[in-house]
């Protein structure tokens, strides 16, 4: 892992008598892509304004290659924001627009042509200098606002749902092209999303919150393979959350069955939340599965097919290939490997919320 | 012609009344006075005597007037607008209300309450000798005529200031910040471009009364400053020469169409931006 570039600590802020964040703590580093990623009103914007300077937290300091950032006004860090609707200043023509940081610094006019140029280049937009940003489309705007910041070189670029107005197409191009603009650029992303999928898809590191907590830190894979609980596993793709029983290690009793499983270190008869991924069920002949049940839905999704079963009185989304008709009597099956144990909610705080 | 056509007619009626009632007819009446002579007869000459060293004298203190008072109004009213701005959600409905409130007075009445405050004996000057201060002579000099028409018109200049200034987005303003713009570079590079529509109707708005006011000049000028509104008012009321005071009405306008065609060409240039975007 990189050093450590931004560090948080105790975070507390409020609006009003509304808390939104209460004691968070996060670290990133240097050249890391990092997501915060959770559903509207979970703090990952309010997180992005403390590091961007545009709030105060009322408690917790924030602390910048080692130094106390946490006073400093948002024009004297060494961050810049993409902003979720662009801002472009729409009485200034892409050039200007690109320029207004580093004239406000004072540099030379030639540094400044130079540096459009290559900023042009960078997001695609070569010879665009002249446009007006009124004229530009959505996407054009978004490259444009990401050009204005990644000239004053900052250590770390901040970005708020910044593909959140663009259609799909365009914004799974926008994905690739940040992924990519990233690595040229090494510096580190802070990028706020409420989309699993885009988070997925492009972070080093996901921070999942809810209601000003951070649920779960990890890679991709983590957050999505072994989510630490029902809200993150919810919450991440489609899930299966049923509640369960520890009976020791290797052992879970759901639904009436003692089902085996890999996850140990929970103790003995401890109730949990079991999570299995639609796509690792396995559907088959009624005699041979661990649950008996019968097919309510199929619904063809385009790469798979959704199904609901309705087995040992739960209602489980399995994902196939292949297609099986509605009202067939068949069988469900659990891999050990498949079967996600996490630990149920300690406070009410932490209580999984889905907001899906 | 079709049924909504007729309908869209009949609305226009009462509007086409007004318009050639109230405004061509007088209109036309000031042009009749002011082109012809006593005798009614075609004749420049009062539009000479118009533009006579005396009557541009007043004209040109009137203009110097009204453009201090504007920029006064303007300095004023932007901070205001900024501030109003920031408090928007709390409690600056209240506070714009209350900056709007002179305009439900009748403006005779507070400007003979600036004449109470302002006169030799007046209030301001019983404040400076209670503290021992030497006291002013602001009545009777361009001085309270400004303050007349700062107090008074300010009103005109926050209400469309504030229109534009809190139309412009707070991301717009977080992004210039963000960029490295300090407070004062963002109101100056952003802000103020972008709210240049609202400046400039709110400085015509307080440039055009102040230009032709009387009232103000009358009471906190005494009769010692002379501005272009009272000689036109001398005229009509204790000269009876309509004829010269239509023709100095007309100058007046020159320069009031001036300022209009100024606002009209900025709004256009806008029009065309948004058309575009």
């Amino acid at each position: 892992m990189e050093k450590e570039l931004l560090k948080l600590e105790h975070i507390q802020k409020s609006f009003g008598d509304r808390m939104i964040l209460e004691d968070l703590d996060l670290t990133v580093h240097e050249n890391e892509f990092v997501t915060l990623l959770g559903p509207s009103g979970c703090g990952k914007t309010t997180l992005l304004r403390l590091i961007g300077g545009f709030e105060t937290p009322d408690k917790g300091r924030i602390l910048f290659e080692g130094k106390d950032i946490t006073q400093v006004p948002p024009e004297k860090r060494q961050v810049n924001t993409v902003f979720q609707k662009y801002s472009l200043f729409s009485h200034m023509n892409v050039a200007d627009n690109i320029a207004f940081g580093l004239r406000i610094k004072g540099k030379d006019e030639s540094y400044i042509r130079d540096k459009i140029r290559y900023a042009l280049k960078l997001v695609n937009l070569d010879g665009y200098e002249h446009a007006q940003v009124t004229e530009l489309s959505g996407g054009q705007q978004q490259r444009i606002a990401i050009a204005r910041a990644i000239v004053n070189e900052p250590k770390v670029l901040l970005l708020d749902e910044p593909l959140s107005a663009l259609d799909l197409k365009l914004r799974q191009n926008m994905q690739r092209e940040l992924v990519k603009l990233k690595r040229e650029l090494g510096i580190t992303f802070i990028f706020v999303t409420h989309d699993q999928q885009e988070a997925l898809s492009m972070s080093d590191t996901v921070v999942v919150m809810n209601q000003g907590w951070i649920q779960q830190i990890g890679t991709p894979e983590s957050v999505y393979n072994e989510p630490e609980n029902a809200f993150v596993a919810d919450f991440i793709g489609d899930s299966n959350i049923v509640d369960g029983t520890m009976v020791r290690d290797k052992l879970v009793h759901l639904l009436g069955q003692d089902i085996p499983c890999i996850n140990t270190g929970f103790g003995e008869n401890v109730p949990v939340d079991v999570q299995i991924r639609p796509e690792d069920i396995q559907i088959c002949a009624p005699e041979e599965g661990q649950f008996r049940g019968i097919i309510q839905s199929v619904v063809f999704k385009g790469t798979v097919y959704d199904i609901t079963v309705e087995a040992g009185g739960f209602s489980w989304l399995v994902q196939t290939i292949t297609g099986h008709a509605a009202g067939k009597e068949v069988g469900i099956k659990l891999a050990p490997y498949n079967i996600q144990i996490m630990a149920k909610p300690a406070s009410e705080d932490e209580e999984a919320v889905s907001d899906e | 012609m079709n049924k909504s056509g007729s309908i869209r007619r009949f609305f226009g009626v009462p509007f086409m009344l007004w318009a050639v009632l109230f405004i061509l007819l007088p209109l036309f009446f000031v042009l009749q006075h002011g082109l012809t002579n006593e005798a009614g007869v075609f004749s420049l000459a009062n539009v000479r005597l118009a533009l006579e060293w005396e009557y541009l004298k007043a004209l040109g203190l009137s203009i110097l007037l009204a453009l201090i008072s504007t920029v006064c109004c303007l300095v004023l009213g932007y901070p205001l607008c900024l501030i109003l701005r920031e408090y928007a959600k709390k409690s600056g409905v209240l506070i714009f209300l209350l900056f709007l409130l002179p305009l439900g007075m009748n403006s005779l009445l507070t400007t003979m309450a600036w004449q109470t405050i302002l006169e030799r004996h007046g209030v301001l000057n019983m404040a400076l000798a209670a503290i021992g201060l030497p006291a002013l002579q602001i009545v009777n000099t361009p001085v309270a005529i400004v303050i007349g028409m700062v107090y008074n018109f300010l009103p005109y200049m926050v209400l469309p200031l504030y229109v534009s200034v809190a139309a412009v987005d707070t991301r717009i303003i977080e992004a210039a910040r963000d960029l490295g713009a300090s407070r004062w570079q963002t109101i100056r590079y952003i802000l103020m471009p972008l709210t240049r529509p609202g400046i400039i109707s709110g400085c015509t708005m307080v440039f055009i009364p102040a230009l032709t006011t009387f009232v103000i000049s009358a009471l906190l000028g005494g009769n010692k400053v002379l501005l272009i509104g009272n000689i036109i008012e001398q005229e009509f009321t204790a000269a009876y020469n309509w004829q010269l005071g239509s023709a100095l009405s007309m100058v007046l306008m020159v320069f009031i169409i001036l300022n209009m065609l100024l606002e009209f060409f900025t709004d256009a240039d806008k029009r065309k931006r948004e058309v575009k975007a």
